[in-house]
């Protein structure tokens, strides 16, 4: 991730390294999914759609957010915004690997594995050294792919199982992972604290206040959340990394 | 809900997302230039994080007080540096116990 030369020499291209750097990721999906197949049933949703959705969105927080704008009643152009506005990272991810990859990969097989390009996928991809091939990507996608939908199926199926008491405390557990997600960063960062805390207080406006109330969760969390990050990079923008997966502009 | 609502809520989400993903991987070749967007983009995801967790946190168990006490596990952990699983599933235990001893009052 250091080397930013552009020789031709370190391609990572082999399918079983790909599969092998998969693995942990499948595992660590497992729990989340298993989590969102249960808060999917548990709201209302048949076990097909909380599987379905995992199968063709690959994605937790999007997913998240949908369930709540589903069972909020939201209407399909505030999901399509939400989903746009929380996978807006995705984008730059996409942006930054493209830079990465191997130049012969082909605009079809890029179409391919934009599908599962996950956070953790991107960091494993980003993580090598050099260029990364196909062969590479596909075999990372693999596992992940598969815990995820396998996840979501246990979830749903089990959730009928369980006494409103463990899902009252299991209902928790996304937003106990948005914590864990956000406040190492925000420790390390006044920046993103400043972010964190401005966001969090406008959500709260947006949740309690009369006639901001009234807007719905959907345009809330964009509201907000544009507001909060875009007051973040006005104020504090970041510094470009000379480190950076891109490289340097050529 | 039917259905056919249920089939349009996944196609949009997974259209939206795939195509966010898709597009600067298959047409863009150039870096970002503009500082502000990448100072955005950057900051998007814990903004949209704490957005979606406060207040929604406080409403998603039996109770406002089990919540509180689950959110604050959750964060003293997550500043000590626990993991994901650990904080979620410790927040999930936090909340059950506080419900149970609710419940003994």
């Amino acid at each position: 991730m250091q080397q930013t030369q552009q020789t031709t020499a370190s391609v990572q291209n082999s399918f079983w390294a790909g599969f092998h750097d998969g693995v942990p990721i499948g595992l660590g999906y497992l729990s989340v999914s298993v989590t969102f197949g249960m808060m999917a049933v548990t709201g209302g949703l048949p076990v097909w759609a909380a599987v379905a959705i995992s199968m063709t969105n690959v994605t937790s927080a999007g997913q998240f957010a949908g369930l709540s704008l589903i069972f909020g009643g939201g209407t399909l152009f505030e999901t399509a915004l939400t989903q746009l506005v929380i996978n807006l990272r995705y984008a730059l991810m996409s942006l930054s690997l493209s830079q990465k990859l191997e130049r012969r990969v082909g605009l079809i097989d890029r179409m391919l594995f934009s599908f599962m390009m996950t956070d953790e996928v991107f960091a494993v991809a980003s993580g090598q050294k050099g260029e990364v091939g196909k062969r590479y990507l596909f075999g990372v996608m693999i596992a992940p792919y598969c815990g995820w939908a396998l996840g979501t199926l246990c979830g749903a199926v089990a959730s009928g199982f369980l006494p409103p008491s463990v899902r009252s405390a299991l209902s928790i557990a996304i937003y106990g992972m948005f914590i864990a997600i956000v406040v190492p960063v925000a420790k390390q960062s006044r920046a993103v604290l400043g972010v964190v805390a401005l966001a969090v207080a406008l959500s709260c406006a947006m949740h309690w206040l009369p006639v901001l109330n009234t807007v719905s969760s959907g345009f809330s969390i964009i509201l907000c959340t544009v507001l909060a990050a875009g007051l973040g990079a006005l104020a504090a923008p970041v510094p470009d990394e000379p480190s950076g997966p891109d490289g340097e502009v050529a | 809900m039917n259905a056919k609502t249920i089939w349009l809520y996944i196609v949009v989400m997974a259209g939206v997302t795939y195509l966010i993903r898709m597009l600067p991987l298959a047409l863009l070749r150039k870096k970002l230039r503009s500082r502000f967007i990448k100072s955005f983009l950057f900051y998007v995801p814990y903004a949209v994080l704490a957005v979606m967790t406060v207040p929604a946190i406080f409403e998603s168990t039996g109770s406002v007080f089990s919540a509180a006490v689950g959110f604050a596990a959750a964060v003293l952990l997550a500043y000590r540096g626990a993991a994901l699983l650990p904080v979620a599933l410790a927040a999930c235990g936090v909340v059950f116990c506080t419900e149970w001893m609710m419940r003994l009052f």
